[in-house]
């Protein structure tokens, strides 16, 4: 007799789920030996408090509760741990507050693409820390925590959230044109992004520099190709990127983080640096991150923060593959 | 998105013959896919080459099971879910998505007026439901697998949504362009993760695929 269960959800048989406990102690040993405690949320939150998140990453399954209160499944960590941090910790001793997790979200997906509904995820969030040395400091905890995972050839891209809004506003792209581009890029369609900055009217060579920004992943040296574009906004990200970049190098884990002028995350409470993680046995991405120092402001607290989640399922197929490749 | 020669997925079909010359022309050995070998996957001495279905490719990209492809804009539009880079506009292929219906015969407008719906069979289902929600007309779409041009000559819906190159299939079965939605031309397109790992050579390879499609 087969009961069948929602699809973008699974169950887990004990083989997997050996592996998966070895891989979430691992993880687990890495955050807490660098002071992350682990946090648990409840995986139901207030759908206002969900809200404070924008964009695609918006929590998408709603329901009431007895009393008319409507209520969410979380669609990830972060919103959850600024709201534990703002309501639990606001006056609780000193920032920074470390904190990590191991814990189930929920999105909506496309169907018959095995896309999870019910997703694992395992991050760390460091709220109060400057925002150099913060960012810093969560991805040498991503860099340990790869390692700790097996992931040894795993790379993390690092890039700007800010910079195309910035860029668009010093090249006077607004309103419709500025929507219009930025989802180009959010679908990576560089030839339609070349057009509609060409309907925008910012003339052909800047339509074609801004295409080639787009372009630019690799070592430092990217940093200087993308200064020798120009701009303020390319100046402002790149001396930002620069500045973190250099500090990696200081402490020796700028090995395997890339520069990557075209990245983009595609949730709303993203600013400064951000981050996406891939492993060459994989075709998609392992996780992800950033610096969002606005969030904790919808909380009441002003304090700058960063952090990255990995997709758990995903850290395990990317093990299996590289295990066949060895 | 594995380790060695890098894998490019080749659409079979009417791009095939293009393909196969613009790779010639970015210097990548051809002879074997272009002889009368029955096998899907070439190996050349520059890249791996992966021969499928044009509607397949973004599939195979999107996965990581090619690192790069080649495939028309009809089908990136139409499988706008897929993530993948979208690089270079190869130029070649070039047809129109259009609105037809019989030639002379006013059953699309009449629907339209009478119903405030048309009926409309298309193999492309996601691009004329766009289209038709872009310019506010309701519409029942009918999705068929074949020769669509057959369906509003025996009364399965009153025009069609298809990808139209000369206007040839159009006129032999008495079918006339009402409306253009847009144009599509051949796209080289590349997976997520090896447009980031394998930067140099993928970068090199959009390079020069722009220069010989200009």
């Amino acid at each position: 007799m087969i009961h069948p269960i929602p699809p973008g959800t699974r169950d887990v048989l004990p083989d997997e789920m050996r592996e998966m406990r070895k891989l979430k102690a691992a993880l687990i040993e890495v955050f807490e030996a660098r002071g992350y405690g682990e946090v648990s949320t409840p995986a139901i939150e207030y759908d206002e408090v969900m809200a404070q998140a924008d964009g695609p990453g918006r929590a998408s399954y709603r329901f009431f509760d007895e009393s008319g209160e409507l209520l969410t499944l979380r669609s990830d960590m972060t919103v959850p741990i600024a709201r534990l941090v703002a309501t639990r910790f606001a006056s609780a001793g000193e920032p920074p507050f470390r904190l990590s997790y191991l814990a189930n979200g929920y999105r909506p997906v496309r169907p018959q693409r095995g896309q999870m509904r019910e997703f694992v995820q395992a991050g760390v969030e460091l709220i109060g820390a400057a925002a150099d040395e913060g960012t810093v400091e969560v991805i040498e905890v991503l860099e340990a925590a790869l390692d700790a995972a097996g992931l040894g050839r795993a790379v993390i891209g690092l890039g700007d959230a800010d910079l195309y809004r910035q860029l668009l506003e010093e090249l006077g792209v607004e309103g419709e044109a500025r929507d219009s581009v930025l989802a180009s890029l959010a679908t990576h369609d560089l030839v339609g992004l070349e057009q509609k900055l060409l309907d925008a009217g910012i003339g052909a060579e800047r339509a074609q520099t801004c295409v080639e920004l787009t372009q630019l992943r690799g070592g430092s040296e990217v940093l200087e190709q993308a200064r020798g574009l120009g701009g303020e906004a390319v100046e402002r990200a790149t001396t930002s990127l620069s500045r973190t970049y250099e500090e990696l190098q200081r402490r020796g884990v700028a090995d395997r983080v890339q520069i990557d002028l075209g990245l983009l995350r595609d949730l709303g409470y993203y600013s400064g640096a951000i981050l996406e993680v891939y492993d060459p046995a994989l075709g998609y991405v392992l996780g992800g991150g950033g610096r969002y120092d606005g969030l904790m402001k919808h909380f009441g607290l002003d304090l700058s923060a960063a952090g990255f989640a990995l997709y758990l399922d995903r850290v395990h197929t990317a093990q299996l593959e590289e295990a066949r490749r060895a | 998105m594995p380790d060695g020669p890098l894998k490019l997925a080749v659409p079979r079909g009417a791009l095939l013959g293009e393909t196969l010359d613009i790779l010639d022309a970015v210097g990548v050995d051809t002879s074997e896919p272009r002889g009368d070998s029955r096998s899907l996957i070439f190996e050349t001495p520059q890249m791996t080459l992966v021969t499928m279905r044009p509607s397949d490719v973004p599939t195979y990209v999107e996965s990581g099971a090619a690192d790069v492809g080649i495939t028309g804009k009809d089908v990136l539009l139409e499988q706008s879910d897929r993530v993948v880079y979208e690089l270079v506009d190869l130029g070649f292929g070039r047809c129109t998505m259009v609105l037809a219906a019989r030639t002379g015969n006013d059953r699309l407008a009449e629907a339209q007026r009478r119903l405030g719906m048309m009926r409309i069979a298309t193999k492309y289902p996601r691009i004329a439901e766009r289209y038709f929600e872009s310019t506010g007309r309701q519409v029942e779409l009918v999705e068929v697998k074949g020769s669509v041009e057959l369906a509003p000559l025996v009364g399965l819906g009153d025009g069609i949504v298809d990808l139209v190159a000369t206007g040839r299939t159009l006129e032999e079965n008495e079918l006339e362009v009402r409306e253009e939605i847009v144009e599509c031309t051949a796209r080289f397109v590349a997976n997520r993760v090896a447009h980031k790992l394998r930067a140099a050579e993928i970068d090199e390879l959009t390079a020069r695929l722009k220069e010989a499609a200009t």
